[in-house]
């Protein structure tokens, strides 16, 4: 019972993300061609809303459902992983249309070809397991 | 009902990512999708292989949970709450996607060109979606993390690295977007 929660929130997601298109292909070549501003909008607000809530909680101290100071922990220091991650991240995000989590929604909606994508993140993923200790961070 | 099955608007859109990301912090949790990839990659046996994947899978059902929730919204939100008016965009965009040989979207969220059953029949366009998923696979798990982890969970809590990577993952974007694009199709 207590995964309950989870899949409902993960239900809201799913919706959210297919009914504001951003799990659309379109949507985001259409980002990356800078021709909209619906999808900026989207993180943008998403950002904003994210950074009053967390505030919210940091000022007031308030616990999370078990009753325990919800803790955010910082990201690694750092500079090389980060730039360079993010740029093959967004690479292959401009090339497919959809990141992680679209990925799984779309399967979720019927389309198969998918598959194909997150079979390849998870070769990708994958590699980056093999190669972790080799590459810089 | 039409607001339902309308293209929702960013300010409710990204309002109410924004809270599923707040929920999962007063569940305890910290909202991040790719990481999910990488317990897949345990359960189908890389902990043989890595020490990477040597870690406790089961203190991420959580998230495999989130995961499956968003695959049912996704499905009823495709199935039961569309509309032939979604996504409506740029008609320029559209313009330049017909000059790439890309179909216009009339109410669907993926061109078939690239996602349609035929893909499955040609090596060109499984090598483009295989690739893609390499990069953002790889990309991902090397920033440690992807859009939702970084751009909405990272910089929601103002950390410096997920802004270096957000940028990178739009410097990778434009790169894709506006050089390599016309050149695969």
């Amino acid at each position: 019972m207590k995964f309950i929660k989870y899949l409902l929130v993960g239900f809201l997601f799913g919706i959210v993300l297919t009914k504001s298109e951003a799990v659309s292909w379109y949507r985001i070549y259409e980002m990356f061609q800078c021709q909209s501003f619906h999808m900026y909008g989207i993180i943008g607000v998403a950002v904003f809303t994210g950074l009053i809530g967390i505030q919210i909680i940091k000022r007031n101290n308030i616990k999370d459902i078990k009753g325990q100071p919800i803790v955010i922990a910082d990201k690694e220091k750092g500079s090389f992983r980060y730039w360079v991650g993010g740029l093959f991240f967004g690479l292959g995000w401009a090339l497919v249309g959809a990141c992680p989590g679209p990925i799984f929604i779309l399967i979720g909606a019927g389309f198969w070809s998918v598959a194909v994508i997150l079979l390849g993140a998870m070769i990708g993923t994958f590699l980056y397991g093999l190669l972790k200790d080799k590459l810089p961070h | 009902m039409d607001s339902i099955t309308q293209t929702w608007p960013w300010y409710v859109s990204g309002f109410l990512i924004g809270m599923v990301m707040l929920l999962l912090n007063y569940f305890g949790k910290v909202f991040g999708m790719s990481s999910n990839i990488r317990t897949l990659c345990t359960l189908a046996g890389a902990d043989k292989f890595a020490e990477f994947f040597r870690f406790d899978w089961k203190s991420q059902i959580w998230n495999l949970v989130v995961l499956a929730g968003a695959m049912l919204g996704g499905f009823v939100a495709v199935h039961y709450m569309s509309d032939p008016t979604n996504v409506a965009i740029n008609p320029k965009t559209i313009a330049q996607l017909a000059a790439l040989n890309i179909d216009a979207p009339n109410g669907k969220l993926a061109p078939e060109a690239l996602f349609g059953n035929e893909v499955f029949s040609s090596p060109k366009m499984l090598a483009i979606l295989l690739i893609g998923g390499i990069l953002i696979g790889f990309g991902s798990r090397y920033a440690g993390g992807c859009t939702s982890g970084h751009a909405i969970s990272g910089l929601s809590n103002l950390q410096i690295p997920s802004l270096k990577a957000v940028i990178g993952f739009f410097v990778g974007g434009l790169i894709m977007a506006h050089f390599l694009l016309p050149l695969i199709f």
